[in-house]
């Protein structure tokens, strides 16, 4: 089957962020300043996806709104016909900058929900007044008709907050809500014991989003990212791996996900050197477990091959050692027993490890 | 709540909601907040007619006339279709 051409691609501006989120999806290791791509390379690997089929541009990071030239950005993604999604965590989003990202045509903000209280999310976010600085950011976004969601990112310690987020979520005028359980990679790898949900929550959190989706239906979306450690199939990581995604780090190197650069043995190209175009179709990297034909057994003769493609490669790798392994999550994995012997380190009284910027 | 058009209704689609010209697939898409929505040649047929002034009984009417179909099919198949976006929010009416 021939590669289809990348729908979405999520451009990590910066990894430069004023909170220390300690799930952060960045790399442990992370690129500084001096390392980002500038302005004008930015725009050009914009214009390259559009002509290649990209139709959803995420601009992320880090925090987006840490880059001066967000609203050029803005601007030139929606000139090359790129639908743009700002998500951010609102810190530096000014009335002003609001302004000019209109102006530049944004067309939708994600949002970042910590906590539902200062409290709670200051704790989480580990930056002291970012609770407040966001509620009025949300008041900016909603005042001027900006589509929002909220993206909840919920674990063992907010869980149980939920009834409460989906209220804020409506009371805030988003029109979606996503309500993300913490997927264990990037600096999340450092607090699984910390931000682990119990079985309890996972079940009740299932049931209010199916309640809360009924009864809100016409007024706010729902999407819900169950924790993939208690599911007995594995998510299906990027819709499979090279087929409908890519990211590019700050410095210029593409990934097919964010976690990719965990797998020591692929080498990722960078759009300083090599078009997009040809990163996506011809690199090894790229090629590497794109389609069916790479699946190991249980796999290979498996019903679901085409709907999971074995699941996520970083987590094979972090759980069961080999990037080419069927995702441990899964049932029928023959590794699926690290899962079930993670679940049993979840711990109330583990500390939080804190993102370290760069 | 039902999320039923109403004859008099005048959908619309909402800011951050719009189609596009995908050049490289040759089609039309809906673009939606984090989403984009494959149109077949029908769902370009009644999203082209949905602008915010047309009522949904304009809507059927409409088609029904120009693919010289019975309106009673026409209106099942569209509402299904509308009310399928309604419940994203990627449909609003007046």
């Amino acid at each position: 089957m021939p590669t289809p051409p990348p729908i979405a691609m999520l451009a990590e501006l910066t990894h430069r962020c004023p909170l220390s989120c300690p799930y952060c999806s960045n790399p442990l290791e992370m690129a500084a300043k001096e390392a980002e791509l500038d302005t004008e390379t930015w725009i050009s690997v914009f214009r390259q996806a559009a002509e290649m089929g990209v139709l959803q541009l995420h601009l992320s990071g880090g925090e987006p709104a840490s880059r001066r030239d967000l609203e050029e950005l803005t601007r030139a993604a929606r000139e090359a016909g790129l639908y743009t999604n700002l998500i951010t965590s609102a810190i530096g989003l000014t009335p002003r900058r609001l302004d000019a990202l209109e102006a530049a045509g944004l067309d939708h903000i994600q949002l970042s929900l910590q906590g539902t209280n200062a409290q709670l999310a200051d704790k989480i976010g580990g930056y002291r007044g970012g609770f407040e600085r966001k509620m009025q950011a949300a008041e900016d976004i909603a005042k001027r008709g900006i589509p929002l969601t909220l993206n909840a990112v919920m674990h063992r310690q907010n869980l149980d907050d939920l009834d409460r987020t989906i209220e804020m979520a409506v009371d805030l005028g988003a029109r979606r809500l996503e309500v993300a359980c913490v997927q264990f990679h990037g600096w999340a790898t450092k607090n699984i014991a910390a931000l682990l949900p119990t079985c309890e929550q996972t079940e009740a959190a299932k049931e209010k989003v199916a309640e809360a989706s009924k009864r809100l239906r016409g007024v706010m979306a729902f999407d819900f990212v169950p924790p993939d450690y208690y599911a007995d199939y594995p998510k299906s990581c990027m819709g499979g791996w090279g087929s409908a995604g890519l990211n590019v780090a700050p410095d210029g190197t593409v990934l097919p996900c964010h976690a990719a650069q965990t797998i020591p043995h692929l080498q990722f190209e960078n759009v300083r050197d090599t078009a997009l175009e040809s990163i996506w179709y011809d690199s090894a990297a790229f090629n590497a477990y794109r389609g069916t034909d790479w699946l190991p057994e249980p796999c290979q003769s498996c019903d679901r091959k085409e709907i999971d493609f074995g699941g996520c490669r970083c987590q094979a790798l972090a759980l069961a050692g080999d990037a080419g392994a069927t995702d441990p999550v899964c049932v029928k994995s023959p590794d699926h027993h690290r899962v079930v012997a993670m679940l049993g380190q979840a711990d109330d009284e583990s500390d939080l490890t804190y993102r370290v910027n760069a | 709540m039902s999320l039923a058009l109403a004859p008099e209704d005048r959908p619309y689609l909402p800011r951050g909601v719009r189609l596009h010209d995908d050049r490289v697939r040759g089609s039309t898409v809906l673009l939606a907040p984090e989403k984009a929505v494959d149109l077949d040649q029908i769902g370009v047929a009644i999203l082209t007619r949905v602008n915010g002034d047309a009522t949904f009984a304009q809507i059927i009417a409409d088609l029904a006339q120009t693919y010289n179909a019975p309106a009673q099919q026409i209106e099942e198949d569209v509402q299904r279709f509308l009310v399928g976006l309604r419940a994203r929010l990627y449909l609003m009416v007046h």
